[in-house]
């Protein structure tokens, strides 16, 4: 454990969870949010694209805006869970800070809520992470920390240094009053050390390339990155030696299809050769992956690698997952 | 099939993001051209060095002829803010648009802000198509959709347009631009002074002058909305929702289906990229094993075949997940014609993997 992750009197620790769609940025929010409850914390799993994936995740009923816990674990700790939901935000959001009871009813009167919220598309961004900045910074009753860490899962890679940015253009706008003080805050909570944004790739070129774009766009906006997740990353049955090929390169298809006799199967030189034919495809891939991580490493990010998983993710599975984090040092 | 019919003129690629959707627009783009037909391939985000095979290099905001693709096939690359810009131009006067185009909420909403990439994608789409009815230009257009958080966003953008315009938020805060104070109800005072407090006196000021110097523009913009949003309804529009065989993928695919259903937008079919196939698949996952399990991994050639096959049985659990998964969605959904593409070995970035991808489209279906 960092002695950042310390459960100190600033607030929560925030996890944010970006990558490109199709890599398991979802799954491994979760896991990570897992992991973190595990050493004994209370962790709220956020979620902000009303895909209801935690839910589908957990396998919980769908999520509401309020904080349901999905997981126990051991040592005390626990997930909460919350679907952030814009409109509900500015509702609370309006409430918390202006009271207004008649007001509050009046800009709903004139649409001005349904405005915010899906119309001038901006201002869902700033709600939403408003709404993680208020949970960051609540307090219990005792005036510890309501939760100790916050797992975000973030927007997509392609979208997310403009989501967190959005309160520093928000803050061009504004340039006085409350809504100028609130932005100035979140931009302060998100670009201090107690928020990582980590990103989640897979081994192929595309996720790749648009997770050093993201890097060098958080970089940019002056948020901090953090580590580099790379997820689906299949072991391999070849041998090492296999996978640079001269131990495959040395079967032919004659010695195959003998081997597959020997082994009692009932082998064809065509069994044979489509056999290692398959074994030649995943030497290639093995190779376009290597040269995939060469490129990670540049970015001088902490890398961690997580398996795929032929059987599906279910809550084993993501305890598995949340074990490999924790011994990554994630946590 | 689809590609050669005259009679399909738009072909919009949708589906959740990472799951080949630019790669699917691209290939069939391809394909279509080089089977004579008149292609324009408007992408919103493709890979770089897919980009740099369709030659958008050049970030103009306008079609490209495509080099080395046989027949006509032109490609561009959207670029949001501009196509904004191109619009304010095109429908305010010199001074107008020069006040919309620096004012901070407008520079703001034009390049910042999440949901006008799918507005200008609609745009985009119904320029290329106006254009293509006035010079024969190109007969089919080919879209890739944004990558959006929720999955149909493009088809509201035009509505959530409509409703800006419509808004009553908005009708009140350029009525005192417009003069007499007869508007000023009690109900508007609380109003303009609540989101004074909420948002500082300057923002509302600079929300005003942006919302009555665009407010010369709202009707064409709303009129275009409607008009591209009938486009997506019409006869020579079909929908293609891309998936990958993966649960939450297949997930999403079935929203869009959903989706696409209730608002009557014509739907062509599935594709399902990166399928599974194993060439061996005459043995069976547990017959690899067994046979593997027999073998002396102490003996450096036996050791191999026994990895080959311990590699052939993972791939036939994937493929045997994977149809499974296939399955579910087809009976949910059984009147969906699915096209199931293989996984090739390595990423396309290529008109020659294009090609080969087409082609794969093209067999299946």
């Amino acid at each position: 454990m960092s002695s950042r992750s310390k459960p100190g009197h600033r607030g929560a620790q925030l996890h944010i969870v970006t990558g490109k769609g199709g890599t398991g940025k979802t799954t491994l929010a979760g896991a990570l949010a897992l992991a973190v409850a595990c050493t004994g914390k209370r962790v709220l799993l956020c979620e902000v694209e009303g895909r209801q994936g935690i839910a589908a995740l957990f396998d919980v009923a769908a999520l509401s805006y309020q904080e349901h816990p999905v997981a126990v674990t051991p040592h005390g700790g626990e997930v909460f869970a919350l679907a952030i939901d814009a409109e509900a935000a500015l509702k609370e959001y309006l409430e918390m800070y202006y009271r207004l009871g008649r007001a509050g009813r009046a800009l709903d009167r004139f649409g001005v809520v349904d405005f915010a919220t899906t119309i001038a598309p901006g201002l869902r961004d700033v709600l939403l992470t408003g709404k993680v900045y208020e949970a960051a910074r609540r307090r219990r009753l005792d005036g510890g920390p309501a939760y100790e860490a916050i797992v975000l899962d973030a927007p997509p890679t392609g979208r997310i240094a403009r989501f967190l940015n959005v309160n520093a253009e928000v803050a061009g706008l504004a340039r006085v009053g409350p809504i100028r003080a609130q932005a100035d805050a979140i931009m302060a909570l998100l670009r201090s050390p107690r928020t990582s944004v980590h990103l989640v790739t897979v081994l192929e070129e595309m996720p790749v390339q648009e997770t050093l774009d993201a890097i060098t766009e958080l970089r940019r906006a002056d948020l901090p990155v953090g580590r580099v997740l790379v997820n689906l990353v299949r072991s391999s049955p070849l041998a090492r030696a296999d996978r640079a090929g001269p131990g495959m390169g040395q079967l032919d298809v004659g010695a195959v299809e003998e081997l597959l006799h020997k082994s009692g199967v009932d082998a064809t030189p065509q069994l044979a050769e489509k056999l290692l034919a398959e074994g030649f495809d995943h030497v290639e891939r093995l190779e376009l992956q290597a040269d995939q991580r060469a490129v990670l490493a540049r970015t001088k990010r902490p890398v961690t690698e997580l398996p795929f998983l032929a059987d599906g993710i279910d809550l084993g599975a993501l305890h598995d997952l949340a074990e490999t984090l924790t011994a990554s040092g994630l946590t | 099939m689809l590609l050669d019919d005259p009679a399909t003129e738009i072909l919009v690629c949708c589906g959740a993001g990472g799951v080949g959707k630019t790669t699917s627009a691209a290939a069939l783009g391809l394909r279509a051209a080089e089977r004579g037909r008149r292609v324009c391939v408007l992408t919103i985000d493709p890979a770089r060095r897919l980009a740099s095979s369709l030659g958008l290099g050049e970030l103009d905001n306008n079609p490209r002829p495509v080099d080395g693709a046989r027949g006509r096939l032109d490609a561009m690359m959207l670029d949001m803010k501009r196509t904004f810009d191109e619009v304010v131009e095109a429908h305010a006067n010199p001074d107008k648009a020069q006040q919309i185009l620096t004012n901070p909420f407008y520079v703001a909403l034009s390049s910042s802000f999440a949901g006008t990439q799918e507005y200008m994608a609609m745009e985009k789409l119904g320029q290329l198509h106006a254009e293509s009815a006035r010079t024969s230009r190109w007969d089919l257009i080919v879209v890739d959709t944004p990558p959006s958080r929720s999955a149909l966003d493009f088809l509201d953008a035009p509505e959530r347009l409509s409703s800006l315009l419509d808004g009553r938020f908005l009708k009140l805060l350029t009525a005192p631009a417009r003069g007499p104070a007869r508007f000023l109800s009690a109900g508007l005072g609380l109003l303009t002074s609540t989101v004074t407090k909420v948002l500082g006196a300057h923002v509302l000021s600079d929300v005003q002058t942006f919302v009555s110097a665009f407010d010369t523009l709202f009707g064409g913009f709303r009129q275009r909305a409607e008009r591209t949003y009938a486009l997506l309804q019409a006869r020579g529009t079909a929908f293609v929702v891309v998936a990958s065989p993966e649960r939450d993928a297949l997930r999403e695919a079935a929203y869009f289906v959903e989706r696409l259903s209730h608002d009557q937008m014509p739907l062509a079919g599935l594709v399902v990229n990166r399928v599974s196939q194993p060439r061996a698949s005459s043995l069976s996952a547990e017959e690899a094993l067994a046979a593997a399990a027999r073998l002396d991994r102490g003996d450096p050639a036996q050791s191999s075949v026994a990895a080959l096959l311990h590699l052939h049985a993972d791939r036939m659990r994937l493929q045997a997940r994977e149809a499974r998964l296939q399955r579910r969605f087809a009976a949910a959904h059984p009147n969906v014609r699915t096209v199931a593409v293989p996984a090739l070995p390595s990423d396309v970035h290529d008109l020659d993997g294009l090609r080969q991808v087409g082609e794969l489209l093209a067999d299946c279906s």
